[in-house]
Formats: structure tokens, sequence, C-alpha cells
């Protein structure tokens, strides 16, 4: 998995691509989340309109960077996710858990 | 030629990540000549993918003297897979839901609960050693088939 990082309006967007399965991209998002965290990020937008596929170590690994960067007092926000990754959040009620945008901008706007 | 529409695989795999992939891939493409839609192939890929990390993982610890076994079988009924792992053996009814408001946050305990979620049956057999779960989706007739 890769992962971009940008700064928007005081937001820090993570751009991944590829894959967060068991074995490929666990454990980088966390790393990721830690190190936006480390220098100083409170709002964390996670884009995930490049991650083509999830399993539920997958699921795990987005659950687990939620409750890093709320537990630091910050933020973190998803985007564009795909059909495949919301039927799954659906599925496993994580959609009542995160806060989902479609727009970048919008997403931006709303965090506080 | 049309493609056959019934058929059997029996995989001996190591238990290594990579073998994860060669189930999911297969599970796909038998989800593929059954007939499932897009959505359902991809559903069922990822069940198998999940019971393959569980026999890899969880029941052989990546033990490289113990093997994950994969069956498929396609029939005009349905397409199973069985997985079957060489490790200690687990109570599937004794996981947590992850359904449950105690549970949201937890990072792992969603793999069992997805395969009962997208197969139409989910059963558990305890080996000597290990265990063995069959996932079985049932098919649609397909058009060329009526």
């Amino acid at each position: 998995m890769d992962i971009k990082i940008r700064h928007v309006e005081g937001v820090t967007v993570l751009d991944l691509s590829g894959k967060i399965t068991m074995g490929e991209g666990s454990g980088q998002l966390r790393s990721a989340l830690q190190d936006a965290l480390t220098a100083g990020s409170k709002k964390i937008l996670v884009n995930l309109g490049g991650v083509s596929y999830v399993d539920s170590s997958g699921l795990g690994e987005l659950v687990g960077g939620y409750t890093t960067v709320k537990n630091a007092g910050g933020e973190m926000k998803l985007l564009n996710l795909s059909k495949k990754v919301k039927d799954l959040l659906v599925i496993t009620k994580l959609l009542t858990v995160f806060d989902v945008s479609e727009d970048e901008a919008t997403a931006i706007a709303s965090f506080s | 030629m049309t493609e056959p529409t019934t058929d059997h695989v029996t995989l001996h795999l190591a238990s290594v990540l990579p073998s994860v992939e060669t189930v999911e891939q297969t599970a796909e493409s038998f989800a593929q000549r059954a007939g499932f839609d897009e959505d359902d192939i991809g559903h069922i890929a990822l069940v198998c993918r999940e019971a393959a990390v569980n026999a890899v993982v969880h029941g052989n610890k990546y033990d490289p003297g113990k093997e994950v076994t994969a069956d498929f079988d396609l029939t005009d009924d349905a397409l199973s897979v069985r997985i079957g792992d060489q490790g200690a053996g687990f109570n599937p009814n004794e996981l947590p839901d992850p359904l449950a408001e105690e549970n949201l946050l937890r990072t792992s305990g969603r793999g069992v609960f997805l395969m009962r979620a997208i197969m139409d049956e989910v059963h558990f057999r305890q080996l000597t050693p290990g265990t063995e779960i069959t996932l079985k989706k049932h098919r649609i007739a397909r058009e060329a088939d009526k």
C-alpha cells in the first residue's frame, strides 16, 4: 500500500492506494497516523479513493487508527469509499463509527 | 465451447500468506464460473480469503510443518469451499459478536462474522487435529442453462 501525505487548510490528508489486507498494508496506516499525530496534526482525513480492496484485517487497521487518533484528542475521517469498502462498513456496522464523505472540500470543512 | 459449470479442485497449501492469495484467486475463479454477479464474486472471494487467513494465522500459526487444505466444489446447486487447518481447534460459538456496541472498536474478530453474513451456509467441523470450515453459496441458474 502506498500512502501520500498532504496538508489542506490545517487538515492532514492521507491518500491511500493499494490494498489494506493481512500481509499488505497492515501496520502502515497506523504508522502514518502515528507520524501525523507526532507532527502535531489533530485533524486527519484518510482518502480511500485509491484503495482497491480491504479485508477484515484492513477494517481492523482503520478501526485501530481511528481509536489511536481519538485517544490522542484528534479526529479521523474517511473519504471516497469504493462500493466494495462501503459495503463492508455497512455489513460490520462500522459505518456508524466513521464520519464518511464523498467530497474532499466538504470533509475538510467538517473538522471542528 | 461453453465452460463446464461443475468442477472440483483440492489444494494442499503451506501455512504462509501467499497461500491465502491462492485460495482467494481460486475462489474468485470458481465463483465466476458459477455465474454469480460481480458483487457476489467479490464477497465470496473475500470470505474464502478470511477462512484461509484464519487457517494460516490462527489455526496453523504459520507452522511450516502444518498444511492448509482448500477444497472447491462446484455443482449445479452450489459452490462449496472447505478450508481446513491442523491447529488446536476453536469453538466458533465462543466468538464475540463484532456488532455488539462494546466490540465495534475491536481491531479483530470480524472474519467469521463476514463469512456468515455473505454465505448461505457456514459449518464448522473439528478435525483431529484442526478445524474445517465449509462455506456454501447457492447458485443462480444461468440463462444458458435454462
